[in-house]
Formats: C-alpha cells, sequence, structure tokens
C-alpha cells in the first residue's frame, strides 16, 4: 500500500520561473530579515534548501519553534531581523511565548507557517492542531495572512515584514496549500 | 569513577556527586560578583523568576534584559543576541528549572558555538519561586554532564566563590561557549524587577546600542 505521504509540486510558478519559495526567499533579503530559524517540514523543504545556499542568511535548525522564538528575539533586541519556518504543528507549542514575551514586549517576530491539516489532511491530529492555529492567533489579535495565490504572495509577504517592524509587532504568514501543494498521500499524487 | 562501575545501581548519581562536591553558594551574592566583573558593556539576559529579580537588585544596568514569562528562553534568547551582536560577550542566567524546560537549547548553542556566549545556570534543585518543589532532576541528574554531552564543552561546576570568579574570567575571554554551574541555597530573591516588558526590552536595546 503506498501510503507514504509527499508533497505535490509547487501548485503555482510564475510566468518568470519564481516559485512561491523563490518570492519569500527574496522579500526577505529585501527586508533584511538575516537570521531564519526552522523546525523542518516538508512542504518548506526547497525555501529551507535556497536559504542555506544563499550566504545572506545565517539560518539553522532549532529543536523547538519555541527556543526559535526565544532565539529571533533576542536577535531583534540584538539589531537583527529575524524569522522563524514550521509548520502548523509547531505553531501550537507557541501560545505561551508569544502571550508572554513576544506579544508583551513588542517584539515584530516574523512567522512563516506551511499549513497543514486542511484541504486534503490525511493526519487526523494535523487537521485537528490546524483548528487552534487561527483562534489562538485572533485571541491576542496578532497579525495573520494567509497566503494562497502567487501573485499575490509577495505584496503581502512583503507589507507585512514592513508592518510587523514598523508598528514592533509580530506576523503569522499562513501558507495555504493552495500555493505550495501542500502535502497528499503518494497514491492521491500519482493520480493527480 | 571506578566506584559507580562498581555499583552499576548508582551509576545514575555519578553527576550528583559531581555537583555534590560543589559548595553551597548564594545567587545574589555570586550574581553581584559576575556583574562586579562585567567592564566592557557585556548583555545579560536573566532568566524568569528570583533569576532576573536577583540580576535586578545586584544593580540594574542597561545591558541587562530580565524575563517576564516564557520560562526557559534566557539561553535562546541570549544566543540571539551573540548572533545579532558577535563583538559583545553575552551571559545568560537561568535557573535548573528553567533550563530544564529547554535542554535542547543546549544543543543548538553547542552546533552554532558562539565564542561570545556564556551561561550561568544557578542549581537550587526547586522551583524556589513556587514553594520550592523539586524539580524531576533533582539528585538524578547533572546539569553540567548534560550540557557536555550536548555538546558544550567548556562545561564546569564553580567549586566556590573563587572559583566561580576564575569560570567567569575564563569566560570573558572565551573562544567558546561555555556553561557554569552553581549550586544555590533556596533563599528567595534580594530585590523583585518592575514588570514592564515594554520598558525593559527597550532599555535594554538602548543598553546594547540598537536604539
Amino acid at each position: 500500500m503506498p501510503t507514504e505521504p509527499q508533497t505535490t509540486q509547487p501548485a503555482q510558478r510564475a510566468a518568470g520561473g519564481g516559485g512561491w519559495d523563490d518570492l519569500v526567499l527574496a522579500a526577505l533579503k529585501r527586508n533584511d530579515v538575516r537570521l531564519v530559524t526552522y523546525v523542518p517540514d516538508r512542504v518548506l523543504t526547497p525555501l529551507i534548501a535556497k536559504i542555506h545556499a544563499d550566504p545572506f542568511f545565517t539560518a539553522f535548525a532549532t529543536t523547538r519553534e519555541e527556543e526559535a522564538i526565544g532565539i529571533i528575539a533576542g536577535a531583534w533586541m540584538g539589531g537583527m531581523r529575524g524569522t522563524l519556518l514550521m509548520q502548523t504543528s509547531g505553531f501550537a507549542t507557541l501560545a505561551n511565548v508569544l502571550a508572554s514575551l513576544v506579544v508583551p514586549s513588542q517584539i515584530p517576530a516574523i512567522m512563516f507557517v506551511s499549513e497543514r491539516g486542511t484541504l486534503g489532511e490525511f493526519n487526523l491530529g494535523q487537521a485537528l492542531v490546524c483548528r487552534t492555529m487561527r483562534p489562538v492567533l485572533d485571541s491576542l489579535a496578532m497579525e495573520h495572512r494567509t497566503v494562497t495565490r502567487l501573485d499575490e504572495l509577495d505584496f503581502i509577504v512583503d507589507r507585512s515584514i514592513k508592518q510587523a517592524v514598523a508598528t514592533q509587532a509580530p506576523v503569522a504568514l499562513i501558507l495555504s496549500p493552495l500555493l505550495t501543494g501542500g502535502k497528499v498521500f503518494k497514491s492521491e499524487a500519482a493520480s493527480a | 569513577m571506578s566506584k559507580s562501575a562498581a555499583n552499576p545501581s548508582r551509576q545514575a548519581a555519578v553527576g550528583a556527586q559531581a555537583s555534590g562536591n560543589a559548595k553551597v553558594m548564594n545567587r545574589y551574592e555570586l550574581t553581584c560578583r559576575l556583574v562586579g566583573k562585567l567592564q566592557n558593556g557585556e548583555a545579560v539576559i536573566g532568566g524568569i523568576g528570583n533569576t532576573n529579580f536577583d540580576l535586578w537588585a545586584a544593580g540594574q544596568r542597561p545591558e541587562n534584559y530580565y524575563m517576564l514569562g516564557s520560562m526557559g528562553l534566557a539561553c535562546p534568547i541570549a544566543l540571539g543576541v551573540a548572533i545579532a551582536q558577535p563583538k559583545r560577550r553575552v551571559f545568560a542566567l537561568e535557573g535548573d528549572g528553567s533550563l530544564l524546560m529547554q535542554l535542547g537549547c543546549l544543543s543548538t548553542i553547542a552546533a552554532r558555538a558562539p565564542k561570545n556566549l556564556a551561561i550561568v545556570v544557578f542549581d537550587n534543585g526547586v522551583y524556589q519561586i513556587t514553594g520550592a518543589q523539586p524539580t524531576p532532576a533533582a539528585g538524578v541528574a547533572d546539569i553540567v554532564a548534560i550540557a557536555r554531552a550536548s555538546g558544550i564543552a567548556v562545561s564546569a561546576w564553580a567549586a566556590d566563590e573563587d572559583d566561580f570568579d576564575r569560570l567567569i574570567a575564563a569566560a570573558l575571554t572565551a573562544e567558546a561557549p561555555s556553561l557554569i554551574a552553581v549550586r544555590i541555597d533556596t533563599k528567595p530573591a534580594v530585590g523583585a524587577t518592575d514588570r514592564d516588558p515594554v520598558q525593559i526590552r527597550e532599555r535594554f536595546m538602548r543598553g546594547i546600542g540598537v536604539r
């Protein structure tokens, strides 16, 4: 039984060939976001690889998403902009650090969340944890945007980073399967 | 070591024996000793609870950051500052209970190997601020052994106050991240930090030249 999950090809690609990962990378560079922390996610793999290949960035994995938030908070206080790449279940571990450090201290933590748990999810746990994400963001009155279209990605990401820095507030940029292709069963991917 | 090898049932206590050789000291006194040695604008991140309360009481340097929440993140925050400002020495002050919540950060620090980061762990074996309940690690785990096994090779128990001074002096010129663990008593902090997170963050940023 082919039940191993795999990532489909990025759902959308611009005429120039730049995929969502290229556009996110370009927006980070344009906004001088040099420190990239992450807890890996299958969908984020091409973005992580391209960031590691670019000497502009200081990039590394952390053991927990919460740890990464501490690191980018410290880096920002030290004058260096940082971001955290994670998946939905990783975001679910962040309620305490957002409520007790990032929001009350007014730290522009820039977060990218690869959205699992919707639009064809095969893992019940992911589907359930996904439902906690937006209520947590809303309950803390945090800015968050779900990116579904390649033609809107640069505008949303670029403007959201600028707003986070200018207003000293965190932002979560949720990368929808509509944008990235998400993650599905291999059998489904094969027949797609 | 031969003693533990002869008695396998006691192997888990090897670390505890190592820390058991260290004198039980006082957090406020040691924090004052540390602060007294800082001459070059070193940043200090004080972990939640009594750790940052005593840092506050030891003199409110503008290069100090006081944590009011996010238990366990003193070392990650210090790592972020150390990455952003590689020419500035950064100290993380953390309690044993706090560090136990985020042990993975020791491996992250070891992997990044910032030359300008040092960690001081105040170990009294209890969650002092909530009523002195023992931590799960008390008496069975050894912070220094954990740090070394996590990849922070320069990790040591301070035997006494003079040894603490010596280890801090070494950390001030070290070429690798280091961890200094100290056994402390269960006395409460001498002071209490003003709870204004924006003011604390803003003052810290001015103190380390970002504002």
